[in-house]
């Protein structure tokens, strides 16, 4: 049983307009049974977060093609993208790179 | 590799995915941070040099820019004009390294109008854009779109060009800038304390006419932009600068290669999507930001905490279906997530175009696209894909009863551009041509022979984007005093065509 733990997250480049235009959350997620990794995160933000069309963030069981993720500043193609467990404390961005968002 | 039911996701990627551990490709001490290309782990540091020296590499290699020009920098506030704008900053400062030698200056074109923002979200935002440019100590223009529809209608003829500089007046103008003194290009700018330009709301309202006007929205993307490069290039005339620089990312670029094709723009590619652009004679367009795909940018927007400012524009929170421009993006990016060398390669092949029409070296007149400023793509010859579109739309457009009526009309403004003797009838028989057409029972009258007519006028591209417009009336004036001043000029050459000599009338042919 892993504990609660609290995130940073942030989104930009026109992705805040789907969370109501507000680009900094600090989140905690409830405890679960096995430890957080980023696909359950995409799912969580989702439900609780997201407030209009979903589609224009997530694809699949990933972000949307276009859209940019860094972990603690870094590149999560390097943090194993989906597979990545969080950690308490992470500092998680999403930026689009679309135009018009 | 090409068979149809291979799975790409399989160990073929997985494999190159890095650990955690990973190193930076370049100093290998630092641990990575970033990758940009596939397999290419880049550390803060080393991927900070790398865009800053890409930058100046890209300004250098050209040439096109000369020392003590005066440049403006077109920005939207969006992150990849902004970068550019922080590279140019960090190039002109006192102790950069390969230092940048022009006088810059900020345009902003504040767009709120034609998208229906509010007064107030427009203030807001412009706000935040001038405390951005103020900043940055360069002089800054902020321009309501609206103002396009005060142009005068020298935006749309071609400007003489100074005269071709060889290759050696760029070192000796280097030579010459670096004994005087160059200090003077750092002063900054005592900007007087500008308020945000006043719009009227009727101005506003009009534009809004124009847009509405549009029917769909890859045409009135593709109308704005149109508009948008009008105001651009009229500011830095009546500014005095020479060059423009547009912050296109290769990414933007690779989507508005494949958007251009698709919107019949194919003859246009290499001015589109190129370095450099020189379709309206003294103002150069250049596109600095062409080597950096937009995910190298925003990583280094974000890491180096460059500002930027999101501006909603037309296709915000659209489907992807909604217009030719978005869907062609979500295919371009969707298609890079899956293989990271997609956007370069489509980038590369915008490289090697090159426009056909002698267009820059030869000033005067081949003719050119009253809108988009491109040389005629339509004046060809009758076996063309081209003609084949179009009779195939007459077809198409034939209703039953009237077999007779709709044959000709449509063909008839074209043919006076192809071939000089079919001109006669462009004077009054397009006119009455239309009128026929017109009169057989519909709405518009009165508009349709001026939408024909200004069809004659455009290139195939803007045809199209036309043909989305309910009418033309919405245009700002100096479109159509233009068009109506050219209109004049061809009717005028063709009463004194007999009277040319010859050796002109070859070389119109031949264009």
């Amino acid at each position: 049983m892993a504990a609660p733990i609290t995130i940073h997250l942030e989104f930009g480049g026109g992705a805040e307009l789907l969370f109501s235009g507000v680009k900094k959350h600090h989140m905690t997620l409830p405890s679960q049974s096995q430890p957080w990794d980023m696909k359950q995160l995409l799912v969580w933000i989702q439900q609780n977060l997201l407030k209009e069309r979903p589609e224009l963030f997530v694809q699949g069981d990933s972000v949307r093609p276009g859209i940019l993720v860094l972990i603690n500043d870094a590149d999560w193609e390097l943090l194993g993208e989906l597979d990545y467990q969080l950690q308490d404390k992470d500092n998680i961005v999403f930026i689009s790179t679309l135009h018009g968002g | 590799m090409c068979q149809v039911d291979e799975d790409y996701h399989g160990d073929l990627e997985r494999a190159e995915v890095p650990n955690v551990s990973k190193k930076c490709v370049k100093c290998k001490e630092a641990s990575a941070a970033v990758v940009i290309r596939a397999g290419d782990a880049y550390c803060r540091g080393c991927f900070k040099e790398y865009f800053i020296h890409k930058f100046r590499a890209m300004l250098g290699k050209n040439r096109i820019i000369f020392p003590g020009e005066k440049v403006l920098l077109a920005v939207s506030g969006g992150p990849s004009s902004c970068s550019m704008l922080s590279q140019v900053q960090k190039g002109l400062s006192r102790n950069a390294h390969k230092k940048l030698r022009f006088i810059p200056g900020i345009v902003y074109i504040d767009e709120g109008g034609a998208l229906g923002q509010s007064v107030e979200e427009r203030m807001k935002l412009g706000a935040e854009l001038q405390a951005m440019f103020k900043a940055t100590g360069f002089p800054f223009y902020i321009v309501p779109l609206e103002q396009v529809l005060d142009l005068p209608s020298s935006v749309v003829v071609m400007a003489p060009s100074s005269s071709e500089q060889p290759g050696s007046a760029y070192k000796s103008a280097v030579n010459a800038f670096i004994q005087s003194d160059s200090s003077t290009c750092l002063t900054p700018q005592d900007q007087e304390d500008t308020s945000l330009p006043e719009v009227q709301e009727s101005h506003t309202r009009s534009l809004q006419h124009l847009i509405a006007s549009v029917k769909t929205l890859t045409a009135r993307q593709d109308l704005l932009n149109t508009l948008r490069q009008h105001l651009f290039v009229h500011t830095a005339r009546t500014e005095g600068y020479s060059k423009l620089m547009l912050g296109d990312s290769c990414t933007r670029l690779a989507i508005k290669l494949l958007t251009s094709i698709s919107l019949g723009r194919g003859a246009q590619l290499a001015q589109d999507t190129g370095f450099s652009d020189s379709r309206y004679g003294d103002i150069i367009s250049v596109r600095p930001m062409r080597d950096y795909s937009a995910k190298e940018i925003s990583y280094y927007n974000h890491m180096f905490s460059v500002p930027s400012v999101f501006i909603p524009s037309l296709d915000t929170k659209t489907t992807d279906k909604s217009s030719i421009q978005r869907l062609t993006e979500t295919f371009v990016t969707k298609l890079q997530g899956d293989f990271p060398s997609t956007v370069s390669t489509i980038y590369r092949t915008s490289e090697k175009l090159q426009t056909a029409c002698r267009s820059s070296s030869t000033a005067n007149h081949c003719e050119r696209c009253l809108l988009c400023m491109c040389a005629l793509d339509t004046a060809v010859e009758n076996a063309s894909a081209f003609h084949a579109t179009l009779i195939s739309e007459q077809f198409s457009q034939t209703k039953v009863p009237g077999a007779t009526r709709t044959q000709i009309p449509r063909q008839n403004p074209v043919t006076p551009v192809l071939t000089p003797t079919g001109q006669h009838c462009s004077s009054d028989g397009e006119e009455n041509c239309g009128r026929k057409e017109g009169g057989g029972g519909c709405c518009y009258s009165a508009k349709q022979p001026q939408t024909t007519n200004l069809k004659t006028l455009l290139c195939y591209g803007c045809q199209m984007t036309i043909k989305d417009m309910s009418s033309v009336e919405y245009f700002p004036q100096y479109i159509l005093s233009e068009a109506q001043r050219r209109r004049r000029r061809s009717q005028m050459k063709e009463e004194i065509t007999e009277f040319l000599l010859d050796d002109d009338d070859d070389d119109d042919e031949g264009n």
